[in-house]
């Protein structure tokens, strides 16, 4: 149980800090924001409902009006800004991946390779596309132009978290619970 | 860690959070079903005029919240000039604005703890499934204490990476902070057992 929650609360802080360090080069020269890589490893490292639990605490403490968005942003205002569904995107982002990596019993990088490249893309953007699409009043394949280009940014951070969860499955099996 | 509650003291600040939520739930809704453009203008005076009533320093601040948003008045200006409906496009930006402006207005007069109670008190039908409000409220208590410490491991790491290598720093520093993260998480649990447990 306070094991459960620790967990729940520091990888929160992770996704947090993952936004808010400056200027990690995931491909170099261009700035992008490591964020979704933070939600795709709570999925990948904590499972499915822990690593939703905590994309929904950091939700809930970004509305509470900390700025721990990327850049720094926060409050109820991005709630109704037109990113709104990549944040509705974000705790499903998570459960995805994380179902992914508990269900699928096969090697740790290529279940989370996929569990990232599932939720932290596929659930991610469709969620932000429909925002997109409302927010704007613009049709899907409209809205979905402008996901486009950081796409190939998100496939970078889907192996990166791959290769993380595989790097702390070997130095702390125990505390993968996604795979524990 | 600053929050994005202003420091500039205003009248607001003094209403129960509770109301500006629902006033801003409401005040959303009605933005949303706004669609004649001189309505939308009015409605945007209006919320200017209650930026510039707190304050030149408070309005200054709320704008600095909304920059965030150029690239979408970017993308709806162009999109709106090549399909010749500039007024369609003008209402998409002026509801987009009073939205988030309106959202903004709460959160810069709101303290953390007074919008911290309201969610705990929102959450609280969900201690029949489980999440008793004293987790949650310890929950939210180590991730605003936690954020500051990975931050502050994540810049010994940048530092330790600078004075190794000449390249910049890349994705390298995430495996070990991700580890810190874990570690923590393992130690803050066996303090917690070691102190009665939740």
């Amino acid at each position: 149980m306070e094991r459960n929650l620790t967990h729940i609360a520091l990888f929160a802080a992770l996704i947090a800090v993952l936004g808010l360090v400056p200027k990690i080069d995931l491909v170099s020269g261009v700035p992008i924001t490591a964020q979704s890589l933070g939600v795709m490893l709570c999925g990948t490292v904590l499972g499915a409902r822990r690593g939703a639990l905590a994309v929904l605490l950091f939700l809930g403490l970004v509305a509470a009006g900390l700025p721990l968005l990327a850049g720094g942003r926060g409050g109820l205002g991005v709630f109704a800004s037109p990113t709104v569904g990549y944040l509705v995107g974000f705790p499903l982002a998570a459960f995805v991946a994380g179902l992914v990596v508990e269900r699928l019993r096969i090697a740790i990088f290529p279940a989370a390779f996929l569990g990232a490249i599932l939720g932290g893309i596929g659930v991610m953007h469709v969620c932000g596309i429909i925002g997109m699409s409302v927010m704007l009043d613009k049709s899907l394949p409209e809205a979905a132009v402008l996901a486009l280009p950081f796409l190939a940014g998100d496939l970078l951070k889907s192996g990166l978290a791959a290769a993380i969860t595989r790097g702390l499955a070997r130095l702390r099996p125990a505390s993968v619970l996604s795979r524990a | 860690m600053l929050t994005l509650c202003s420091p500039v003291d205003t009248a607001l600040h003094r209403w129960p959070a509770g109301v500006k939520l629902a006033a801003v739930a409401l005040g959303s809704a009605a933005i949303f079903a706004i669609s004649a453009l001189p309505v939308m203008a009015g409605v945007l005076v209006a919320l200017a005029l209650v930026y510039l009533a707190q304050g030149r320093a408070f309005a200054r601040a709320g704008l600095r919240l909304l920059r965030p948003l150029w690239p979408f008045f970017v993308v709806l200006a162009v999109w709106h000039l090549w399909t010749a409906d500039l007024a369609r496009g003008a209402l998409l930006a002026g509801r987009m604005l009073a939205a988030v402006g309106l959202a903004n207005l709460v959160t810069m007069t709101t303290r953390l703890d007074a919008m911290l109670a309201v969610l705990e008190r929102l959450l609280s039908p969900l201690a029949r499934l489980g999440l008793r409000p004293r987790v949650l409220a310890l929950a939210m208590a180590l991730v605003i204490r936690f954020v500051p410490v990975l931050l502050d491991k994540a810049r010994d790491l940048r530092q330790a990476w600078r004075a190794r290598s000449p390249r910049r720093v890349g994705a390298g520093i995430v495996l070990p902070l991700a580890l810190a993260a874990l570690d923590d998480a393992d130690h803050v649990a066996e303090a917690l057992r070691a102190r009665g447990g939740l």
